[in-house]
Parts: structure tokens; sequence; C-alpha cells
């Protein structure tokens, strides 16, 4: 027994001995510094604050966070360039009728897919119909971009021609996306070992920890810079550790928080995020189906304090549904339509009977830290006029994808709308009365008329007037409380170069490089 | 022989009721893994069409029928989240988390049996009483708390890891239990602390039995009274209390991988419970469970072993 | 041997000053702690706020006293509902016996086996998560432990001389239950009540640090912690306040009760 226990305790502390030593080891290579290494293996780790917790399939995946990381494995026919033109990709050129219902691509020659095939008419006959929802394979795809094609044709092996049930201007806009990629036809393990046309192609992944893409060699535009890309899921909570540590070299989606904790290490880039976050109001329940009440709304709320609060400034107001950077279709002077007016509010909400307020809640996707913030600020600013405003904090996919959004069970939520398509409609098209996502249920007949006419308008300046007046309605009828389009704040490591911004909600990673 | 087939069928209905339970549970949740899948592109056709795709328009019992037929022959499913099976996700994180765990028990012994034997031997001296208060403080201390303060004082002030950059077994075996150190200790601590007391608790009440003074009356040298007889009975109950932390253990480490950032079982628990992926959660809870059932059964036969005076039923 | 039984008084002393500064910022706290001030964010600890503040100008003294009232509240409660259920159960299966105790005390162990935090997380993942809900899952979870302890006070007892006596002097069983057996185990069940307030205080931090538990508006020591970590560059003081108050706390809870069972062994 005696020499048992002796032997044991040897043991342990031996063991304990290796342990310590491990930890020592581990000391002495941090001397190296790793940004150093990375830098010379010409390598990035990126930052996301959730893993890609759907399917690889650029046609199925609707998740923002999913698609931003596919963006640089996947191209459309055509693509968008950082100002918002559409330039063409895998077709060399695009033919467009008059009428806007017959589109003619000739295909770009040489375009390689990362398994080493050429891209033929037949891989974009079946990517479009696949994505467009027209092949009966079993798999769900996000078809509701591409809508009213009514036939894919390859009438030689250069050309593809797409028709359309009726004229569509903006058709090519939605071609630009990740849910319109073009795949090879036939692959089955796209879910799994994604294959696409872009700078990047997939190397490897360890769910929750990292997802690793590597340069494409063969690809028929500009190289990416880097090597490789590692993407390390890093929860918003730790991320400034982590940053700060040297283990991150680009985080995207900072809060104002989390950029002025870096900002000394790090080149903070700043560009909108492209999307129009407001407090949405369900405008079919009771007291939000009075446009008093929601006029009261928007002037008990202070946007510019909100904005200074949440965002520590990094936003811009929106005042409707349109955002500053799509400047084309952006009324500045709806933006200032309400300023905070407590006394004006009162007087509204005792007109609606409402003297002494009432009580609401407001639901936010717990996963969304500005979303959440803003939600506590409003509420703190409704007590002013006598509302008292609950927060009820979500999970994003049980909860708020369910209920709130599909089934409209909600009072008032604050999320942040963008668009998929680089379209005005994207934007717009959802708050008509019958529209499936028209979440907040508004019904307005003149919004519904105007956005017939702008639709069928082949007229630009006149469409983009249509759009405007439409932006007006949705102001003046307070459909919603809006606040601010929100920065997009991007943690870069001072020794890269090169982020550029899109109109979309992407993160561009073969643009970038580390400095000479 | 009795007893331990007894055992067995507890085990086994313990493992069927959790796995029943955690099943239902996820079929009372808002929202399935269809609708996520979807996101904002759902409509309430192509929700059905993929409900039905993925049989998760059949009855409850059904799905749960299907789920334990292909368990049983090993099979544990696939992930919703992710495009491959639960055996192939869990496998990389179920070796992190179980040296999490190893390395916290490791340090809970080190620390706490030869600090709970000194202070006995020592007791009411003034060390004793100071590692007393130290160690109670110790035992309130959530271990997250912990680990935050570990972050704050080793990993920014002195810089002794980094926190972020988890290293795989495989790039460097070093680095990889380098960086676990600090989440063992902080799961380590308060539990050491708790076992500490115990043992001290332990030795005191032996060194008062009539057998010690006996065996010193007789001329044997007190070390040696110490190890053969009250270290014996004196570890008897913190055996036990040692093979019942183990679970406990398990679950610090789920809190602590959060806080640390480890890509470990807690922190695809968590996820998946979010997710609505229920054959991941399903997967890690009946995994968890066993571990419990076992470890309690581990107790009992250990008790039984080290003091044959017990009979147990 | 006069023992002074230290723990005891160390125990009463903090559990009073940390329930009494809870109890205090029911009523009023220096600052209202959801009140914003954008000129005053993230200060670090001074005289006027002694806790410093976040990044919305929130007096975090104010903040952590109103999160300290809710953990009190749901450890309150959770503990409130564990108790008494715990009892009746416990007390009706200690003292009668027979198969409903055995069935109930298999279930029981199962049951206590489990780790709390484990159990909790499944169990909000059904019912969801908010003040309400944690209490719910929490009391129910905390049911077994009580009743184990009760019902193996009440076994002890039920043979005791003094309850024969009663029970031949033709007091009912409900009589002698309640009337003469629960004022015995009273000491046993105090000390497991200031243990079920430690516990229910670290399970309820937990799972609001995994932001599984309480929700805004309402604070809570783990989410604010969870919050803290987030800041932990900028404002360590944050994490490391907010963290002490807790310990503080639990420590408290748990040196009450355990002095409170150490009284009983020496009676």
């Amino acid at each position: 027994m005696h020499r048992k226990m002796r032997n044991l305790i040897l043991a342990l502390l031996l063991l304990a001995m290796a342990l310590s030593l491990a930890a020592c080891g581990n000391k002495a290579k941090e001397v190296e510094t790793p940004q150093q290494t990375r830098a010379d293996t010409n390598e990035i780790n990126v930052g996301i604050p959730q893993d890609l917790e759907d399917s690889l399939d650029p046609h199925v995946t609707t998740a923002a966070g999913t698609r931003e990381v596919l963006f640089n494995m996947f191209e459309g026919l055509m693509k968008a360039d950082p100002e918002g033109n559409i330039i063409p990709a895998v077709a060399e050129k695009c033919d467009v009728s008059d009428d806007a219902k017959v589109y003619t691509f000739t295909l770009r020659e040489g375009v390689a897919f990362h398994n080493g095939q050429t891209v033929t008419v037949d891989d974009v006959v079946y990517s479009i119909s696949r994505c467009a929802g027209m092949l009966d394979d079993g798999v769900y795809t996000a078809a509701s971009t591409l809508k009213g094609i009514v036939s894919v044709e390859a009438p030689d092996d250069r050309t593809v021609v797409i028709t359309l049930s009726e004229g569509n201007t903006e058709f090519l806009a939605s071609l630009v996306t990740t849910y319109a990629a073009i795949i090879p036809a036939d692959y089955t393990d796209q879910a799994a070992n994604p294959v696409g046309t872009g700078p990047f192609k997939f190397a490897s992944r360890s769910p929750q920890e990292n997802f690793v893409i590597e340069r494409f060699d063969d690809y028929w535009g500009t190289p990416a810079k880097l090597n490789k890309v590692t993407y390390l899921v890093t929860a918003m909570d730790t991320a400034v550790m982590s940053m700060k540590s040297g283990v991150i070299d680009v985080f995207a989606h900072l809060t104002a928080d989390m950029a002025k904790s870096v900002e000394d290490q790090f080149t903070i880039e700043k560009d909108t995020a492209k999307l129009v976050q407001a407090l949405y109001l369900n405008n079919a329940v009771e007291p939000f189906n009075d446009v008093r009440v929601r006029q009261a709304l928007c002037y008990a709320v202070d946007v510019d304090q909100i904005i200074d609060l949440v965002v520590d400034g990094n936003g811009v107001r929106v005042g409707s549904s349109m955002f500053p950077a799509f400047a084309k279709y952006f009324d500045e002077s709806l933006s200032t339509y309400y300023t905070q007016d407590l006394e004006k509010a009162k007087e509204l909400l005792t007109e609606a009977g409402y003297p002494d307020g009432f009580s609401m809640t407001i639901t936010v996707p717990s996963n969304y830290p500005q979303h959440v913030q803003t939600g506590e600020v409003i509420a703190e600013q409704l007590k002013a006029v006598g509302i008292t405003a609950s927060i009820e904090q979500v999970d994003w996919n049980q909860t708020w994808l369910t209920e709130v959004y599909a089934n409209r069970n909600f009072q008032s939520t604050v999320v942040g709308f963008d668009t998929s398509t680089l379209t005005a409609r994207g934007m717009l098209e959802r708050w008509t009365s019958d529209h499936g996502k028209n979440m907040i249920n508004f019904n307005n007949a003149e919004y519904d008329a105007l956005f017939a006419q702008a639709i069928a308008c082949t007229d630009d300046a006149e469409q983009t007037a249509l759009y405007k007046q439409m932006e007006r309605i949705l102001t003046e009828e307070a459909a919603n409380v809006y606040i601010q389009d929100i920065y997009n704040m991007v943690a870069v490591n001072p020794g890269l170069e090169g982020l550029t911004f899109y109109p979309m909600y992407v993160l561009d990673v073969a643009s970038i490089g580390w400095k000479a | 022989m009795r007893y331990y087939l007894r055992k067995l069928i507890t085990l086994i209905i313990t493992l069927f009721a959790v796995s029943l339970l955690a099943f239902l549970a996820f079929q009372i949740v808002p929202g399935d893994a269809a609708s996520r899948i979807l996101g904002t592109e759902a409509t309430p056709e192509t929700l059905a069409a993929l409900r039905h795709q993925m049989g998760l328009d059949r009855p409850m019992l059904v799905q749960y029928g299907d789920w334990l037929h292909s368990f049983l022959f090993g099979g544990m499913g696939d992930s919703y989240s992710y495009s491959m099976s639960v055996k192939a996700l869990l496998g990389p994180k179920v070796h992190i988390t179980f040296t999490l765990t190893l390395m916290s028990f490791l340090m809970i012994v080190l620390i706490s049996i030869p600090l709970g034997i000194w202070q006995g031997k020592h007791a009411g001296e003034a060390p004793d009483v100071a590692a007393g208060v130290i160690g109670q403080i110790f035992m309130s201390v959530p271990s997250f708390f912990l680990g935050i303060v570990f972050t704050l004082v080793f990993g920014i002030g002195l810089k002794l890891f980094t926190q972020g950059q988890f290293i795989n077994f495989d790039q460097s075996p070093s680095g990889f239990f380098g960086y676990l150190f600090f989440p063992a200790l902080a799961i380590a601590l308060p539990k050491a602390a708790q076992t500490a007391k115990l043992l001290r608790a332990s030795v005191v009440r032996e060194l008062q039995q009539d057998y010690v003074r006996t065996a010193r009356s007789r001329g044997r040298r007190f070390s040696s009274v110490l190890v053969r007889h009250v270290l014996r009975n004196a570890m008897i109950p913190v055996v036990t209390f040692l093979a019942m932390m183990i679970p406990e253990i398990v679950t610090g480490s789920i809190i602590v991988e959060q806080v640390f950032s480890i890509p470990g079982v807690g922190r695809l628990l968590l996820s998946s419970i979010l997710s609505s992926d229920y054959p991941v959660v399903l997967a890690i809870v009946v995994m968890l469970a066993f571990l419990v059932v076992f470890m309690n059964f581990l107790a009992d036969v250990l008790y039984q072993r080290i003091d044959p005076r017990i009979k147990v039923r | 041997m006069k023992h002074r039984n230290w723990t005891l008084r160390i125990g009463v002393c903090i559990t009073a000053v940390m329930v009494a500064l809870i109890l205090l910022g029911a009523v009023w706290t220096p600052y209202d702690p959801n009140a914003l001030a954008g000129a005053e964010k993230s200060l670090s600890p001074c005289l006027t706020h002694p806790f410093g503040t976040d990044n919305f100008g929130r007096d975090l003294f104010s903040r952590v006293l109103e999160g300290g009232r809710t953990s009190l509240l749901i450890a309150f409660c959770t503990v409130c509902i564990g108790a008494a259920c715990g009892a009746v159960v416990g007390s009706l299966t200690g003292y009668f016996g027979g198969v409903v105790d055995e069935v109930l005390m298999r279930f029981n162990d199962s049951v206590a086996a489990f780790p709390s935090i484990l159990l909790a997380l499944v169990c909000v993942s059904i019912f969801g998560t908010g003040k309400y809900k944690i209490i719910l899952v929490l009391g129910i979870l905390f049911i077994p432990s009580f009743a184990r302890i009760v019902r193996g006070e009440f076994a002890k007892e039920r043979t005791r001389d003094y309850v024969e006596n009663a029970r031949i002097m033709g007091a009912g069983p409900f009589r002698v239950m309640f009337a003469h057996i629960l004022p015995n185990v009273r000491t046993v069940l105090l000390s497991s009540i200031a243990i079920g307030f430690n516990n229910a205080v670290l399970a309820e931090a937990g799972m609001s640090f995994l932001s599984m538990g309480v929700q805004p508006p309402d604070a809570s020591l783990g989410r604010m912690l969870a919050e803290a970590q987030g800041s932990l560059f900028t404002m360590p003081w944050y994490a490391l306040c907010t963290g002490c108050f807790m310990v503080l706390l639990i420590l408290g809870f748990s040196l009450l009760g355990q002095g409170l069972q150490e009284r009983g062994d020496a009676l």
C-alpha cells in the first residue's frame, strides 16, 4: 500500500511537471509574433462571430454570415464591382432585348471550376434552372430572388438565353449574388464540399473552430493576393481579446465599443452596412394600427441619441426603407422628417386615445448586440411619453424567424433589413400589402399602385421617381420607426492593404494582401 | 453479480429516459431545422416541402424510434447545421473536452489531496486557518469568473497564453496542453477547495479515533500511522466525492469553453441548442448522461472496494 | 468546550451586508440604473461612481445592485419552490415509507445525479428564457435535493421515542409530522436552505452568463459579467466589480449554510 501510494504520487508529480513544461513551451514559442509568421506564409485569419451553420450550397444557404464567406468562392454570370456596377463574370457579355424580356449571355472562354473542369453551357443552364427552383431535384433553393424565368436555353456551346415572363430591367442585378452562382452540373456534394469558380476554393473546416479557403490558381480573373484565408469562429464577447492578442487580422461588423478597444492596434475601415435598422412595427395590431400612434413613436424617439450611444456616432439617419449608399434612390429629406418632439408625441397619443401611454413589447434577436442595445435605448426614451416598453430577447433561429418573421406574431422588433439584390425593388417590394415577406402588415393602396407602376416602367428616371414616392409614403405613414444605417466597421491589421467595400453585405478577401 | 445487473438495467433505463426527454424537448420548441435552413426566404409551401423531405412531419414517436434504431446500430444521424455525420462532427471535439476534464481532474487531485492531508495534520494552526479561509473564498468563485480573471491576469497582463488562439493537438501537443492549462485550472480551483476541505475534516476525524492513539502508544511513528491507517479510512469519502465530481467538471467545461473560446463539446452543445440541431444535441446529452450514470456506478464500486465493511445492497 | 462558530458569524455578517445593500438598492440607488448619460461613458471607478460607468454612461454600482436584486429574487423564489415542495415530498415519503418512497427516491437519485446546469440548459431550450421561466425551471430542479435531505431526517426521527409517545397520545400523522418532527429537523432544513441560496445564485449566474437566463432590461450579475467580458480591455473594472460582488454574495450564503450545519452538528 505504502509503496503503491508513493508511486502514484510520484507519477502524478511527473505529470504535473510535464504539464507545466508544456505551458512554458507554449510561452517560449510566442516570441515570434503570430502575425509575422502569417505574413511570411502569405495568409490571414479573419474572425467571424458565428460559424457557417448551414449548407455550403450557394443556392440554398440564406444566412448573411455564410453568404459573406461564400462570396469569395462563387460567381454568377455577372458580378458587382465595388461601385455597384454590374460587370460580366462567368459570362463575357450580355445582350438585353428592348422589352427587357430576353437576356442573351455569351460565356467567357476557359473559366475553370475548383475541381478542374471547365465551365460549359450545360453547367450554366443547370445552375440557373436550379437556383430558380425549376429543377425537381429535391433541393430547396432560396429561389425567390430569381422570379419570372420562363426558359433557360443554350442554342450553341457559348451562348445561354434566359427568357422572362415579363420585362424586368433589374434582372441582371439578381444574378450577381451567390444565390445565382454558377456550379458544376450534377455535382452532389455541394453542401459539404462546395465547388465554384471564384478566386478562392474550399480547403477544410472544423465546426465551431475554423473554415479555411485557399487561393484558386486557375482563376480566370485577377488572382487573389493571399495564399490562404482562415475564418476563425470567435464569439463577440471574446473577439476583442483575440484581436488584441494578434490571433485575428480582420474582423468585420465591429460594435462601436469593440472598435474603440482595438483602434490602437488596428486600422478601422468604415463603410455603411447597406441596411435599414428600424423599430419595425406590426401595423396590424393595437395600438400600432393607428397611424397617430406610429407617428407619436417617431416623435418620441431621439434617433441621434441612439446613434451616439449604441454605435458611438457611427451611423447615418435613414428615415425610410432605403439606405444612403443607394444614392440614386435615397431621399435625404426623409431622414429628418421626424425629429424628437415630446409635446407633439403626447398630443398625437392623446388624440389616438392614449393620453397616459401604453405598454408594448420590443422583440429583439439576442445575437445582434446592436439591435438589442438599440431596443434598450428606445425603451428608455419612450418612458418620457408614458410608454412602457419591455424588451424581449429571443433567439434568432428558434423564435425570431418563426414567430416574428413568418407568423408575424409580434408588436415591434428592432432589426436591420438589407437586400440580396442590388435593386431598390429589393428594399421596397416587401412592404406591398400582399407580399409574403410583409412582416409588418403594411397596407397602403397607393403604395401598391406605385409599385406596380414602377416595375412596369422601363424608363430609369421615371422609375426612380416612383420608388422615391413610395419611400415618402413609408415615412409619412410612419410604417416603422426608422433609425439608421449602421457603419460597418472593419478592424484590419495595419500590415494589410486593399480592403474594398461593396454595396452588398460581403467581405472581399481576394483584394486583401500583405504590404510588401 | 445481481447488484451489477441491477445497476446495468438502471443505466439503460436512465439513458432511454434521458434521450426520450431530450427528443421531446425539441418537439415543443418553436421553430425547427427546416425553418432555420430556409431563413428569411421561407414560404409556407417550401417549409412544408422541406419538412417532408427531412422527415420532420412524421409523428414524433416514429422520429424517435428512427433515431433510436440508428443509434443502437452505432449511427448518430447527420447534423442539420453541418453537412456531416454527428460522429464526424463530435469526434474531434470529444478529445478536447476529454483532455480538459482530465487535466482539471488531475489538478484537483494534485492540489486537494496533499493540501487536505497537510491541513488535517496541522488542524487549528495558523497556516491551516489561512488555507481554510482562502479555500472558502475559492469555493464561492464561479469558474467562469475565475476564467475571466485568469484571462485578465495571465492572458492580458502576463501574456502567458494568447486568448482565442486555440492550438490543436496535431499542430503542437505542447501548445495544446498549454492552452488548456488555465481553463482547466479555472475549473479545478473551486472544486479542489471543496475536496481539500472534505479531506481535512475526514483526516481530523480519523486522527481522533482510538486506533490512532493505540497505534501511537505502541510506538509507531506518526507518519506511518497516518499513511497506513488514517489515510486509508479518510480517503473513502473523498474517492466517492471525486468520482461524483467528474460530471460536474464536464458541465463546468461547457461554460469555461465559452470564456476561453475552446472548440469543444460544450460550445458545440450550446450552438446546437440555439440552431435546433437536435441530432447533435441528442448525441451530446446522451453521452453526458452515460458519463453521469457510469461515474455514479464507479463511485459505488470504489466505495465497496476501498472499504470492505460496506456492503452495497 | 466553548466553540465559537466563526463560520456562522462571518456568514451572517457578509449575508446581512449584501442583502441589506441589495434591499437598499431596491428603494434607493445613487443613480437611476437605466439612465443614459452620453457625457459619462466608460468612466473608471471614482468617488461619484464607485464601480465606474458602462458604455452607455450608466452607473455600474447602481446596476450591480439592480442585478444583485434580480439574482437574489430568483434565488429566493427558486429556494422557496424547492424547499416547500421538497419538504412536503420528503416528509411524506420519509414518514410513511413504502413503495412510493422507493420509487420517488430512485427518481430523485437519478435527477440529483445530473449537474443542475445541464438539466437547466435542456429545460430552458424547451420553455425559453426569461426571469420567471428561470425561476420555475431552477425551482423544480431544486426539489429533489431538498426532498432527499428532509426525507433522510424524517426517516431517522420517525423511530425516535418522542414520536412514539406522540403517536400513543393519539396525535394524527400530520400533527406528528409537522408539530413534532418538523421543529427537530429545523437546523438541517435551515442550513440546506442557505446552501440552496448559494447554488441558486451560482446556477442563475451561469445560465445568464451563457445568455440562456435572464433577459434585458432585467439586469443580472451573470449577464453583466458576460457583457463585461467583451470590454475586458477597455473597462476591466466592469468585470472585476461585478464578479467580486457576486463572489461575496455566494460566499455569504455558503458560510451561512456551513455555519448552520456546524451548529447542528454541535448540538
